[in-house]
């Protein structure tokens, strides 16, 4: 007789809020076999895309994701401005990559809140999201709109940040560094974090790299892949370095997000200095021209491709998104047959799941 | 173990950062997105707001001056105001409250009047 069993894990499960089922055969307590199943949550918004002209798309493309629903906004209107030839202005590239690394620092700090949930530290999930609330205060007096922020239209961006508010928010941001700085030392030193992560769920940079792995994923093994050294956007202007660690653990992966975060304040504070005075968006017009583009861009979870086909009519052929997480689930499925089933969740956590963008 | 004492001590002193809400209600933000409205005598039932509204969740009838809106439906983007030509829509910044029923929100222009019906 067999000593295996099969345990399901979700689609309902305490630690994620998101629906994934996955099929673990564990031996004992721990797991040999992990087999996944999607598709709890589709919505069909890529079809969307032939029924509401390229203008309307933007705010559905926002609503792939709640987290970086603003990077989503981003990337489609950077892949149509390319395929109509459209230049955007300076300081539209300057507020789209401050939205832009706002959602970054919210993401992570969310992240931290549901990785500390994991794993009972509910103090720290209720720190974290303490100082996430700031960043969410910020988004809300920027945009009008504390998520869903609707900023990027095709040809720039709709609202600007004054002088007063720039200041506002560089004060916010000194506030939040500080908290974050006590936060960090729990992170990167606690006995009991350390005891759950260091040495868990390794990865290695070979593994990561031909598995496809994207994000803090891939630069937690060492692979040194962050599109926002390609200089979309403002990038080109600023001066910064991908994030990289070496273990490929799932403590290497923390410290690659807690030290995005502070890396996103940085950009924060060199972008909101360096902006240019100027026109916020260029006025469009007519269609896109028929044809195709691809257009990437560095998420808080990793690369995001978008796919346009266009036929010359305001409605899309063909819109195709490929989120981070889709790119992370092999990578996922590597690292969690030999770990123990208690490190299950905390494992899929590591990834930073977000299974709304994988299903679309 | 020690990590989070700072952090304790320095909860200990300070106020909730939580509100009881509904009982104190934070200000809304100058540009908030809170509900929709239009100011109907301006209106020239132009129907822009229904062509570039992202979710179709507005009806404009030119012939019998109807303006619809259904609020259940619209994700308060604020194209609509953006591109409305008599600047005669506008975003408050309070939510709407909410309610058991859904409703529509019908303007017409004869004589100003406000109905919720289905
Ligand atoms: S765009 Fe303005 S003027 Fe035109 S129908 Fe809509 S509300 Fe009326
Ligand atoms: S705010 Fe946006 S969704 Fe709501 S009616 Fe206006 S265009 Fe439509």
């Amino acid at each position: 007789m067999s000593d295996k069993s099969t345990i399901p894990f979700g689609p309902q499960h305490p630690v994620l809020p998101e629906p994934i089922h996955l099929k673990l055969v564990v031996e004992d307590e721990k797991v040999v076999e992990a087999y996944p199943a999607f598709g709890f949550v589709h919505r069909g918004l890529e079809t969307l895309a032939q029924k509401k002209d390229f203008n309307q798309m933007v705010y559905v493309v926002e609503r792939v994701c709640g987290i970086c629903s603003c990077m989503h906004g981003q990337d489609y209107c950077e892949a149509i401005e390319e395929l109509m030839g459209v230049q955007v202005p300076v300081r539209a590239e300057y507020l789209r990559t401050i939205w832009a690394e706002l959602h970054r620092i919210h993401s992570h700090l969310l992240w931290l809140g549901l990785f500390a949930d994991a794993f009972g530290f509910e103090n720290l999930f209720m720190q974290t999201w303490k100082i996430r609330e700031k960043i969410m205060d910020i988004l809300e007096a920027t945009s009008g709109n504390r998520v869903i922020i609707s900023v990027n239209i095709v040809g720039g961006v709709r609202k600007d940040i004054n002088s007063e508010q720039a200041k506002w928010i560089l004060k916010e941001l000194d506030d939040v560094e500080e908290q974050l700085k006590d936060i960090n030392d729990v992170v990167m030193n606690n006995y009991t974090v350390k005891e759950r992560t260091v040495g868990i769920g390794v990865l290695t940079k070979e593994e990561a790299y031909e598995l496809g792995a994207t994000g803090p994923m891939a630069k937690g093994s060492g692979v040194d892949l962050d599109l926002r050294t390609t200089g979309y956007a403002a990038y080109k202007y600023l001066d910064f370095e991908p994030i990289v660690e070496k273990d490929g653990d799932s403590y290497a992966r923390n410290l690659v997000r807690m030290r995005e975060i502070f890396q996103s304040i940085d950009l924060i504070r060199q972008a909101l200095s360096k902006m240019p005075e100027g026109d916020i968006n260029v006025p469009v017009k007519g269609n896109p021209p028929a044809g195709e583009v691809i257009s990437r861009l560095e998420q808080s979870r990793g690369e995001v491709v978008y796919y346009i086909k266009s036929n010359g009519t305001k409605f899309l052929d063909r819109l195709r998104i490929r989120t981070p997480t889709f790119a992370n689930i092999p990578a996922l499925l590597k690292i969690l047959p030999g770990s123990q089933l208690q490190d299950v969740p905390v494992l899929i956590l590591t990834i930073d799941p977000c299974i709304s963008c994988t299903e679309r | 173990m020690l990590d989070m004492l700072k952090s304790v001590f320095s909860n200990l002193s300070r106020k909730p950062v939580t509100r009881m809400y509904p009982y104190e209600e934070r200000k809304p933000f100058d540009i908030n997105r809170g509900h929709l409205e239009n100011n109907i005598d301006e209106c020239i039932f132009c129907g822009m707001c229904q062509r570039v509204c992202p979710s179709n969740c507005i009806k404009v009838d030119r012939k019998t001056s109807v303006w619809e809106y259904n609020p259940f439906e619209c994700v308060l983007c604020g194209v609509c105001v953006e591109k409305c030509p008599k600047k005669c829509l506008k975003l408050d910044v309070h939510y709407r409250s909410c309610t058991d029923k859904k409703y529509n929100i019908h303007l017409e222009k004869h004589d100003d009047s406000e109905k919720a019906g289905a």
